[in-house]
């Protein structure tokens, strides 16, 4: 077995029909990129903008972070997909502890220290 | 070691996954990027409490440059993207495409390095030390910590690279490309919101 698993594979084992399914997961891939593009545009545009007041920018940009980050790990990181299970909570408990964190911070050595 | 997949048909549709071995990487990688999410949330908390602390020194909106950043967010976005091509590649059993893929991504990772290291250059000059101000201090250690992280991945894909360069894709090294495909997108997320907290705040907000 140790030497099967440094051997290399003259062919897929593939379907046609699992092949056909993952040209269009690829597919999806580069339609989550163009989003991805799209909104990292409309984040640059909104800071460059004078037109548009700090109150609106910054919740806007920021909401669009997190549905790049989303995007990121749903698609990118295939975190939708099935066996994710695992992968999904540890990566939400991460998130979870997060937001606390940085509001924790924040509010101590932002705004009471100053 | 107990192999799941039928190996006389061929590469397994999710070689990364076929055996025991590929199963423990994938998990131990998803346990290390969600302490990253926390370590890096730590750096993000400690530089929006300081960002205003410029005690007389540069200020955010005075030296960041937009055109700057957003290439940057471009490179470090395409080569997310590539490393996606390159496991595709990797899945249909395309060795020299997930090599070349895999090169692609390196020199997107290399060419946002020097970008970095030229903008760190930059504010040095303009006055921005790291020992300038508290808003100098975090800023430096939020983002050269993710510049590290880009260092260290363009260290292990070459290292891949270069160990596996006439290996073809096994069952040994395709967990080892997947991982770092993870380790990558995870390091655009992290710029994804450096750009946004970190930069467009800096200016818009």
């Amino acid at each position: 077995m140790a030497e099967d698993m440094e051997q290399p594979f003259e062919k897929s084992s593939m379907s046609n029909e699992e092949k056909r399914k993952i040209n269009r997961e690829q597919r999806v891939q580069m339609i989550a990129f163009a989003v991805m593009i799209g909104l990292t545009l409309l984040a640059f545009i909104a800071a460059g903008s004078d037109m548009l007041p700090g109150t609106f920018t910054i919740p806007f940009i920021l909401l669009l972070a997190v549905v790049q980050l989303f995007l990121q790990l749903y698609y990118f990181m295939h975190l939708k997909d099935k066996d994710h299970g695992w992968p999904n909570s540890f990566m939400i408990s991460g998130l979870v502890l997060t937001a606390p964190t940085i509001v924790a911070l924040m509010l101590l050595i932002g705004i009471v220290k100053f | 070691m107990a192999n799941s997949a039928d190996l006389s048909k061929g590469l397994p549709a999710n070689p990364e996954k076929a055996t025991l071995d590929g199963k423990n990487k994938f998990l131990g990688a998803w346990v290390f990027l969600a302490g990253e999410t926390t370590m890096f949330a730590v750096f993000f908390g400690t530089y929006l409490g300081l960002q205003s602390g410029t005690a007389g020194g540069p200020e955010p909106s005075e030296i960041f440059q937009l055109p700057l950043v957003f290439i940057m967010t471009m490179l470090l976005l395409t080569s997310s993207l590539t490393s996606v091509m390159a496991i595709y590649a990797m899945k249909k059993n395309q060795f020299q495409k997930l090599k070349r893929w895999m090169w692609i991504t390196v020199a997107l990772g290399a060419v946002f390095l020097g970008f970095e290291i030229y903008e760190f250059v930059e504010y040095v000059e303009h006055g921005l030390g790291f020992t300038t101000s508290a808003f100098a201090s975090s800023f430096y250690a939020l983002v050269g910590l993710h510049g590290a992280h880009v260092l260290f991945g363009l260290l292990w894909a070459t290292l891949l690279l270069v160990r596996n360069r006439n290996a073809g894709i096994t069952l040994t090294n395709a967990p080892k490309f997947y991982v770092f495909s993870l380790y990558w997108h995870f390091i655009d997320v992290v710029w994804v919101f450096i750009f946004s907290a970190v930069y467009l705040m800096g200016i818009g907000g």
